[in-house]
């Protein structure tokens, strides 16, 4: 009895460690750029507590930073939906492809997908788990940890930003900056520069036509029905269809790899092994630049 | 700042929709999801990016004085530099502050 209760307390404090150093990846990105977030927001005249709360109960990378325009704007809200729907969408396809991982989670459920960034989902569809963790609690842990780098980002962000005196000027480029990143790491590794050069040829079209206020909206459904248009020439390169689609290659690479090394065969295994830890190393830093 | 109410609502309303995404996945298609979403899922984000750049120059004009030169140069910067490191604090704290030295220094 004692000796079971002393394997479980170990467990219990190992799947926090585990957790806690899968993690620290992101924890340096989660707290630069919730820094970032946090300048921007303060920059607009909002203190420490807003940026707790929009940590807290928003918890989306980009989005917040967009979220600070919109504030800023004072954007209506059915410009919110839409702007947050386009942004936010990819996050669907996470769990799409987390449908199973997650079924059994129990209580953690619901926090685990609320804080489904691109960071924390890259940290979990790791096809491997480690050694003597409790499956869902290291997924939770991950979950939290993750949002809390981001929480402390942001309003640290807040308190540097307006207790240091600097010329704030050209801050705001920030929000460019990051987009600029992630529109270059998607336009390296996609199939078809075709729906990049759509959004943008779209949106600036849109831009001479409207205002700076209003542009978003028409350049929007511009973009989905464009997007449609092209679907026969883009179906072309994309790959088939497959709802799982990621999840599912990635899991069928580690269920290959542990077969192979259950059945003995060496050399070529460990290559193999070595290619998908570091495949799997830049899904995580890739991570940290898209949310 | 506008008013706190107002501003209570867009986090709200951002906060709401963002986690309606994240859930519907387990609330909706558990048995499915619809080809043009799927479909949808592998293009938008490409082309949302792109997007959001121009967005970001919403207010930047080019048809006058500097002609969007800080702009582009601190947004050439920040390609550059990605390219060549593949690091994004690199890239964003740098870009941000050459544009911050752009706007205040050079163009000022």
């Amino acid at each position: 009895m004692e000796e079971r209760q002393q394997g479980t307390t170990t467990r219990a404090k190992n799947t926090v460690k585990q957790a806690f150093i899968a993690s620290l990846p992101v924890m340096a990105g989660y707290i630069v750029l919730g820094m970032g977030f946090g300048i921007l927001l303060q920059d607009k005249g909002y203190t420490w507590p807003w940026a707790l709360l929009m940590g807290v109960t928003i918890y989306a990378g980009s989005m917040q930073y967009v979220a600070v325009d919109l504030l800023a704007a004072g954007a209506s809200l059915i410009s919110v939906v839409l702007m947050t729907v386009m942004v936010q969408i990819r996050h669907l396809f996470y769990g799409i492809t987390l449908l199973k991982k997650y079924e059994k989670a129990g209580k953690f459920k619901p926090y685990m997908i609320f804080g489904l960034t691109d960071e924390t989902y890259s940290l979990v569809s790791r096809p491997e788990l480690p050694e003597n963790v409790d499956e869902y609690k290291y997924y939770f842990y991950l979950t939290m940890m993750n949002h809390s780098y981001w929480i402390i980002g942001d309003v640290l962000g807040v308190i540097v930003g307006s207790s240091f005196a600097f010329n704030s000027a050209g801050v705001d480029f920030a929000m460019t900056a990051l987009f600029v990143v992630i529109f270059v790491e998607q336009w390296e590794s996609a199939k078809s520069h075709l729906p990049a050069i759509t959004g943008i040829v779209i949106t600036a079209i849109c831009r001479l036509l409207f205002d700076a206020d209003t542009f978003l909206i028409p350049s929007m459904i511009g973009i989905t029905v464009a997007l449609f248009l092209e679907k026969r020439q883009l179906e072309k390169v994309l790959p088939a269809e497959d709802e799982a689609g990621e999840a599912v290659a990635e899991a069928k690479t580690a269920e290959a790899i542990t077969e192979a090394e259950t059945a003995g065969t060496v050399p070529e295994d460990t290559a193999q092994k070595d290619t998908a830890a570091s495949s799997m190393k830049m899904t995580a830093e890739e991570g940290v630049t898209h949310d | 700042m506008i008013d706190v109410s107002k501003s209570l609502a867009i986090i709200a309303v951002t906060a709401v929709v963002t986690a309606l995404i994240r859930f519907s996945p387990f609330l909706i298609f558990h048995k499915g999801t619809p080809k043009p979403i799927l479909y949808l899922g592998k293009v938008l984000p490409h082309a949302v990016m792109g997007m959001l750049v121009v967005y970001c120059l919403k207010n930047t004009s080019f048809i006058s004085a500097p002609f969007g030169a800080p702009e582009l140069l601190a947004i050439l910067f920040v390609v550059i530099v990605h390219k060549w490191r593949h690091n994004t604090l690199l890239s964003v704290a740098g870009g941000t502050i050459c544009y911050m030295l752009l706007v205040q220094v050079v163009f000022a």
